[in-house]
């Protein structure tokens, strides 16, 4: 797998980064020897093996479907972002 | 640990403690706030103490706060720009269950931001020192919580262990450090970094204050669906003779001398205490950190894509429009090693490379497990080094991911497995730097863990 500027500009576009031409440059190396060192996963034989997602023990965790009460309020939480009218975040323009 | 009393006020614990994080903060950069009104708290105490409350388990016992734990007390930035000015409207439960017996915290602590690290180096805020060499890394990414135990300013310290962030920078500083059985202690309020793997976790000076604290933090939490019943404590603990397993693969060149040697003193130790040694194959375990570096990775690009700069935290204010005011505050906000991982965890994620990558690490993951399972039908607990070298120099693997990656290959497998590993002190270098040695049990074995790190501690 070869890392080049166009592999860098998609996986930015998907983690939602605008980077400088410097940082691609960097991340470009940086990226090749990551993926360089976790592909020696090839050479181990997975076949017929089932993948392990989580290592929880428990399965079906019920509960009541029940509001239970919650330590922060609207307010708080609407507190912490920069700008806010009627109870609404504001934004710049989409587009 | 000092508990506050008739006899000794929780003020002057307090106080001791905020005056010992002064004067080290310049040097060392071990916290990223210092909580000066913590003494108003200590005040309250001794108040309830001088009525006669029962103030708790931990009455005015100061202690120090992984700055990736929400809480009311300061602003959590997990030691990221992203979250600059995020003053949590609510507290995690391990700092409730904490406080509810009376403990009182005095600082949150630096980390490698958002935990990514080893070294606590890739911090916004700087890198946390060696308790013994400033030119040296203080491990990671736990590093100020570390530290802050190792140089007694506080008796214990909460950190959080994905691959080694509480066992790595423990034994580079000397003091105990402990990864619990996955689900063990609530994640509700822990910034999250690798769900499937992360563990809350602490670093203590001795065997008896970790006891005590996992006795008050272990349990179920309604707000972490991954918590599992309070088991810790109530397992019966067996005495007697342990088979302790040695993995051969860890024994080689790749290992510092000192730390070869250290692990043969304690298996002299042992078995001089009629303790029996069992050599273990595990040969899927030199996979592990490859398993992990995609794991980790894809979890993370997906637990930190909530970070948009629009509810909470740092926003870019140089942006035209919405699509450009993600982009620049993503960019600003988080660190290289953030935005590393971010991008590989789109990678092995992305159509065309999943199947390869993630769903491969997911089967590989599968034959650690077993390995695991199979290694304690053999043996009780495994004792293997934490990592290959005691803490290295400041800036010496930060420029080269991979080098620091290869730090965690031996913590790394535990959080695969989700078993529990103790990291504990094994004596020095000739220049004195710490060195530590893990004893890993199967999962649930918590309290027979580190029952046993407790005979070793007399040793």
């Amino acid at each position: 797998m070869e890392v080049n500027q166009e592999t860098i500009g998609h996986l930015a576009k998907l983690s939602n980064f605008a980077l400088s031409p410097e940082q691609s440059r960097a991340l470009e190396g940086d990226l090749q020897s990551i993926i360089g060192y976790i592909s020696q996963l090839d050479e181990l034989d997975t076949e017929g093996i089932e993948p392990t997602y989580q290592v929880f023990e428990m399965e079906n965790v019920w509960r009541a479907d029940e509001i239970q009460p919650q330590e922060a309020n609207r307010e708080q939480l609407l507190a912490l972002t920069k700008e806010v009218r009627d109870y609404q975040i504001k934004v710049p323009k989409v587009l | 640990m000092k508990t506050a009393s008739r006899e000794i006020s929780a003020v002057s614990l307090v106080q001791a403690a905020l005056d010992k994080a002064h004067q080290y903060q310049a040097d060392y950069q071990i916290f990223t706030w210092i909580n000066d009104a913590a003494i108003e708290r200590a005040k309250e105490i001794d108040a309830r103490i001088a009525k006669g409350e029962n103030v708790g388990r931990l009455a005015g016992v100061p202690y120090a706060l992984k700055d990736n734990f929400l809480s009311q007390d300061g602003e959590t930035t997990a030691s990221a720009l992203i979250l600059n000015g995020f003053a949590s409207p609510v507290t995690a439960t391990a700092v409730k269950k904490l406080e509810a017996e009376g403990a009182i915290m005095i600082g949150r602590t630096n980390l490698d931001a958002f935990a990514h690290g080893s070294s606590t180096e890739n911090s916004y805020y700087g890198p946390t020192k060696n308790s013994k060499d400033l030119e040296r890394v203080a491990g990671g990414s736990s590093g100020g919580s570390a530290v802050a135990t190792a140089l007694d300013i506080v008796p214990f310290a909460l950190g959080t262990d994905t691959g080694g962030s509480i066992r790595q920078p423990a034994s580079f500083n000397g003091v105990y450090g402990f990864k619990p059985t996955y689900g063990t202690i609530s994640r509700y309020g822990v910034v999250a970094m690798t769900s499937s793997l992360d563990c809350v976790g602490f670093f203590t000076q001795n065997t008896a204050d970790l006891d005590l604290l996992m006795q008050i933090c272990a349990g179920q939490d309604d707000y972490d669906m991954t918590s599992l019943p309070d088991y810790y404590g109530q397992a019966a603990v067996a005495d007697g003779p342990k088979k302790i397993g040695i993995i051969k693969d860890f024994d080689n060149d790749a290992v510092a001398p000192e730390i070869r040697q250290a692990l043969q003193r304690k298996i002299e130790l042992l078995q001089s205490k009629g303790h029996e040694i069992v050599d273990l194959e595990m040969p899927a375990l030199k996979y592990a950190l490859a398993v992990y570096y995609i794991i980790t990775p894809a979890e993370v690009s997906s637990n930190l894509s909530r970070h948009d700069g629009i509810r909470y935290g740092y926003r870019s204010d140089k942006s035209a429009h919405l699509g450009e005011l993600y982009g620049n505050t993503r960019d600003e906000g988080f660190m290289p090693e953030n935005k590393r991982r971010i991008m590989i965890g789109n990678f092995v994620l992305s159509s065309g490379f999943y199947d390869a990558y993630y769903l491969k690490a997911a089967k590989a993951r599968t034959l650690i497990i077993d390995e695991y399972k199979q290694a304690f039908e053999k043996c009780d607990f495994i004792l293997t080094p934490v990592s290959p070298s005691p803490a290295f120099k400041l800036g010496e693997k930060v420029n080269d991911p991979v080098a620091m990656y290869l730090e965690d290959v031996m913590s790394v497998p535990l959080n695969l497995a989700g078993v529990p590993g103790l990291a504990i002190p094994a004596g020095k270098t000739a220049e004195g730097l710490d060195l530590g040695l893990q004893l890993v049990g199967p999962r649930r074995s918590d309290q027979s863990l580190i029952k046993f790190a407790a005979e070793m501690e007399e040793a």
